[in-house]
This record gives structure tokens, sequence and C-alpha cells, in this order.
């Protein structure tokens, strides 16, 4: 009972850095710069609309492609030898010792009108793609920088299923893809609902990325959060109203993902 | 300047960038070595404070000063604190917004700040600055004529000039065929650079250049202009590569784009990287920028602040600043200090007649204009708008939950039983 108290400093940590500044968000969208009640910033976000739509649709294109690139490499990894597995995770893991921007930055250089790829295919006679400063190039940039947080949490599931039962369904006379559908899936549904948030939050709310790589003629919605705040339009009230819409949708796609998590268990 | 030397541009110009701006000054130092030795005038002015144990925060954009990391330069604060005993806590900041935003929400003090214009009138009109006692600054004598009482601080009580520069046209020369007289904006609009033109990825300076076009003030707060100059711009969109700021840096040094408009100093690092690279200040006129030192109305130690303004404006420290930040200096013996080649440089310095004309400088817009504005570029940027998406959206939210709670509800009724 004692050990409870060993949770206070992160109590008062998280009142003093989440909840009041949740707050204040809340505050902020529903005042006036005189501090009186309205409504008037929430209905505004309306205007945006089609940006959330956008943001949206994006940041699920991302979220499921690294969902069909990392359930293979997740489930190929948990198969392998337990030294080899080291190796491979730090593998998976190395890019993201390097800094966030430094590695869109990369991006930025390589899918260029002059950049490297397009150099390349320019060689071989391909002729130069258009690829910077599109949603293509937008996406892959959240595909990039998010893969790993898929992968880990699929791969720390998907470790924890016992070989004996992938075996157990093949003698039943599971085919490898009812194995697959029936054993491994279900299994994995942690994994898979919390590598999905772990994705498609920090991609919808992403601003760097669109504006390296998307050339900022299409925003997404944290290029018009950040604008209300550090831009030339400063009215943190509308702001803070878009913020609260989003954390809104955020919380409604994860309440939505928990559903299918068996074990009726709260993710994140 | 509006986002000076943000964090890409930082990490690009340390690994690209070796001297300093264009016509540096390897000649300088063989002469005499003028940027080593320091001479203050009235040296007795500085002794003020000498042993009182003060000290001031000041703070400026990054890159906006001389640090004496180049050999051969003076380290302008170092060099204060020598003179003055007054300790210098010296701080950066990436945007006149940030600027702003510190200033608002209190918290931290600041003695010497330097915003540009737009930001000084904003101040102004909120008083979160404070008029500066120019007998504690003699050194104001220097500042030129065509610098002082500029429209966003008219009687200049508030603000002592520190860099300036104009807006102008980087163009790749070996791509584009016109000679550097010739260049307007509306090459901007030109079809023939679809997708090889980059933009002001902020509102206020992409306005400017379509008011121009059309004739406005660049500091109209008139609804129909604004509306017109929007459309102006969302015509541009088709042929605009993509709407960058600091990115500007690299994208035209690699050849990325061949027309940017973008600030005169900050032009003359990007053709250090690229020799096909010219810069052109449109005839029609451009927009004026000055950045100028000013004290919050929260400082702590104005005379302190007062005595580093002046000791900014002795022509020593002056022009060690302005060689190294390569903008242009609105100080006359600064100026005189220069090599023969920088003063007659078109980028740097177009002729006085020209900027006293054709220039103008941004003040800030009211309200009601900024909220407009911002509100115009952002559709402007995005397609049209359907305003009925979020109440739908919202109800939609409340289904899907209210879905999920009965369904979790009679699952858990099925456990029981």
């Amino acid at each position: 009972m004692k050990l409870k108290y060993f949770s206070a400093p992160y109590l008062v940590w998280m009142v003093v850095f989440i909840l009041v500044p949740l707050a204040m968000i809340g505050y902020f969208a529903f005042t006036t710069d005189g501090g009186d009640f309205t409504i008037q910033n929430v209905s505004d976000v309306g205007q945006y609309a089609n940006i959330f739509v956008r943001s949206i649709w994006l940041s699920l294109i991302a979220t499921a492609i690294c969902l069909v690139i990392a359930y293979p490499v997740a489930f190929i990894l948990s198969r392998m030898d337990k030294h080899k597995q080291g190796t491979m995770l730090m593998i998976v893991m190395l890019p993201m010792w390097m800094n966030f921007l430094l590695r869109t930055y990369a991006w930025m250089t390589l899918l260029g009108n002059n950049g490297i790829i397009n150099n390349i295919l320019g060689a071989v006679g391909l002729g130069p793609v258009h690829m910077i400063n599109t949603s293509g190039a937008v996406v892959l940039g959240m595909v990039y920088n998010y893969l790993p947080f898929m992968i880990l949490p699929l791969y720390s599931v998907m470790v924890k299923i016992d070989k004996s039962l992938l075996e157990a369904a093949s003698d039943l006379g599971c085919s490898s893809a009812s194995t697959l559908f029936r054993v491994v899936v279900p299994l994995s549904m942690p994994g898979i609902t919390s590598g999905i948030t772990m994705v498609f939050v920090p991609a919808i709310s992403t601003f760097i990325i669109s504006r390296m790589l998307g050339g900022g003629s299409n925003l997404l919605i944290g290029d018009l959060i950040e604008m209300q705040f550090l831009g030339n339009a400063y009215n943190p009230h509308l702001g803070a109203a878009i913020s609260l819409v989003l954390m809104v949708i955020i919380l409604v796609i994860m309440t939505v993902m928990n559903q299918f998590d068996p074990d009726d268990q709260v993710l994140i | 300047m509006k986002r000076k030397f943000a964090f890409l541009a930082a990490l690009m110009m340390s690994l690209s960038m070796t001297a300093g701006c264009a016509s540096d000054s390897d000649s300088d130092e063989e002469e005499d070595g003028s940027a080593q030795t320091l001479t203050i005038e009235d040296k007795d002015y500085y002794k003020r404070f000498k042993g009182d144990d003060i000290s001031i925060n000041v703070y400026n954009w990054g890159e906006y000063i001389s640090t004496g990391a180049d050999e051969g330069t003076l380290d302008v604060n170092a060099e204060f604190e020598k003179l003055t005993g007054i300790k210098v806590n010296y701080t950066n900041y990436a945007t006149n917004e940030e600027l702003y935003a510190k200033l608002k929400g209190g918290g931290t003090t600041y003695d010497v700040i330097i915003p540009s214009d737009y930001m000084i009138s904003k101040m102004i009109k909120e008083k979160l600055i404070q008029p500066l006692d120019m007998e504690n600054i003699p050194n104001y004598k220097y500042i030129m004529d065509n610098y002082r009482d500029l429209a966003y601080d008219p009687e200049n009580a508030y603000s002592v000039p520190y860099t300036w520069g104009t807006v102008g046209i980087i163009y790749n020369a070996g791509e584009i065929d016109i000679p550097r007289e010739e260049i307007d904006w509306d090459i901007l609009w030109n079809e023939e650079y679809k997708d090889q033109i980059l933009m002001f990825d902020n509102p206020r300076d992409a306005f400017a250049i379509a008011e121009i076009m059309l004739g406005y003030s660049l500091n109209t707060e008139d609804p129909a202009e604004l509306k017109a100059a929007a459309e102006k711009l969302r015509e541009q969109k088709d042929v605009v590569q993509a709407y960058v700021m600091d990115e500007v840096f690299d994208k035209m040094a690699a050849g990325e784009a061949l027309l940017a408009p973008y600030y005169a100093g900050d032009a003359l690092t990007i053709l250090e990287d690229n020799e096909d690279l010219d810069f052109a200040v449109p005839k029609s006129g451009t927009n004026l920028f000055v950045d100028a030192m000013c004290i919050p109305a929260s400082a702590k130690q104005k005379e302190a602040a007062e005595m580093y303004i002046n000791f900014m404006c002795e022509p020593d420290i002056a022009f060690a600043n302005i060689d190294y930040i390569c903008y242009s200096t609105p100080h006359s013996a600064a100026f005189e200090m220069l090599d023969e080649e920088v003063q007659n440089d078109p980028i740097s310095y177009p002729d006085s007649d020209f900027i006293a004309d054709k220039t103008t400088v941004f003040v800030n817009l009211s309200d009601e204009a900024n909220e407009m504005m911002s509100q115009l570029w952002t559709e402007m940027k995005s397609e049209t708008a359907n305003t009925w998406f979020v109440p739908i959206f919202l109800v939609v939210c409340v289904l899907i939950m209210a879905f999920v709670l009965i369904r979790r509800h009679i699952k858990r009724k099925k456990d029981i039983f």
C-alpha cells in the first residue's frame, strides 16, 4: 500500500504539466481576448474542415501502410533466434537515434527534382519524376518516421506468442493462412491497436513533415495550429479550439480502436 | 529576417557556410585589421555602472551579432562586459511572433530586444516597449536620415535602427535570360516558369507582393483590397512549386527552383552557394524592413540597456556586426568603413532615391485586418471548405461513442450470465 506514495512525483507532474495545460486549452478555446465566454472559436474551426479531412485521410493512409509493412517484419523478427533478434531490433531502432528533423530534411533532398533519386532515374532513362511537394511525399515522410512505432509494439506482443501454439494449429490441420488469421492476428491484436495509436496520433498532428515535404501548399492541422501560435495570425483562442477538436477526433478514433481489443483492456 | 536562421537554415549554414557575406573582408584584415581594434570616443560614459555588478538580458535573432567566432572579428558582448562591467545574458529567438509571445506571456524580463518594424508598431500600441531616453544614446547621431522616423515609430521615440534590407527576387541567371533591371514581380506569376517558383510561406510578405502589383499600399486594411490581393495569390498558386521560408536556402542553392522572393541579407548568403544565382530588387517597389533595438516596458535595467544600445551604435561595433551578419546598415560611420565594393552593391545598398521613393516599411495592421489576412491566406492554401463539416462530424462522434458504450454495456451483461 505504501508503494502508492512513490507515484506522488508523477502525480504532481501530471497535474502541473498535463491537467493544467489541458484546462487552459479548454479555457482559451471558449473565451475571447477579453475573457468572455464564446463558442465562436469552436464554430470557426468549421472553416478548416477540409484541412481536417485531408489530415485524417493522409494519416490513415500512412498508418495503414505502416501496418502492412510492419506486420510481417515484426512476425519474422519475433520468430528469429534470440541473439539475432537483438541485432535486428537495433537496426529497426537505428533511425530513431538520429534527429527527426534531420531525417525529414534528408528526404527533402532525396526527393527533389534535382535530387539523388531523380538523378539516378534520369541516368537510367526513366526521366524525372515529380515527387517532392506532393501528398505522396508527405505520406512517405510519415511512414518513414513512424514505422518503428508500429514495429515495436507488434514485436513485443508477437514475441510472447508461443511457438507451440503455431505448431498445434498446423497439427490440427490449419493451413498457414488460417493459422495467421485465426491464431496470430487475434493474439497480436493488442499490439495492432497500440501500434495504430502510436502511429496515427503523431501523424495526424505533424506539421514539420508537411511543410518540408508537402511544399506548404496544402496545409495539415499541425500547420494550422502552429500558424495560430507562432505565425502571423497569432490567435491562441482559435489555435486552442482547433487543438480541442483534434483531441476529440483522436479520442473517438482511439475508443473505436479499443473495441477491437478482445480483453477490453484499455491501451495507452 | 522574419524567421531568420531558424533550425533548418542554421543546420545548413553550419554545413555550407564558410565565409561571411559576398565581398568578404580578406583585404580588410591584410590592410589594417580594422575589425580587431576598438576605439571608443567617450569612455567615461560607459564607466557609470562599473563595479555595480548588474546584468542585462539581451534577446536577439539567431546569428545576429558579431561573436568573434571568425578570426579578426570582435566578440561584441564580451567587449561590452569588459568596458562597462555589466554582464550580458544573451539569448536568441527565431521569429517576431515568438518574441511577442514571450513578452506578452511575461515570466522572463528582457532589457534589450530587436524586433522588426511591424512588430515594433504593434508593441508600441500595446505598450510592451517604452520610450528611450535619447540623452543616454548619443550615438543615435550616426543613424542615417533615411532610417529615422519611419512609419512604424514616427517620432523615433522607441527604437534605434539596427539593420535594414529590402525584399527582392532571387533568380537563376543561368536559366533566366533577362537583365536584372527588367525583372519585376510579375515574373513570379509567369506560366513559363511553372513549378520553378518558390513563394513566401507567410501571409504578410506574400500579400505585400500582390499588393505592390495591384498598386495598393503595403499596409492596406481595406477588405476589398485584401480580397483582391488574395485572389492574385490564388492565381499564382498554379505556378508555385512550394511555399517555403528557410528552405529557400537549400532549394535555390541546389537548383531545385529558378525564382524565389526573399530578404536581401539572406539572399547574399544563398548567392554564395551557387554562382548562377542573382538577386534583383524589382523597380516597381518593394518592402523595406528594419530591425531596431528597443527596451521592453518590463525591463529592469533601463539605463544599462540604453548603454548597451549606445554601445551597439559605436562605429567599430556597428561595423563589426554588419560585417558579420551581412544585412545593410543604417549607421553612417559603419557604412563608411565598408569596402567600396560593398557600398556600391545594388543588393545590399540600392540607390538611396529608390529607398526613399519606392520602398515602404510595414506597420502593424489592425487585429481585424490581420485576422482577415491570415484567414484569406489559409483559404488560399487549402481548397474551399464545407462549413457544415464540423457540426456533422461532432454528431457522428457522439453517435459512435453512444454505440460503443451501449455495445460494451450489453457485452458486460452477457459476461455476467
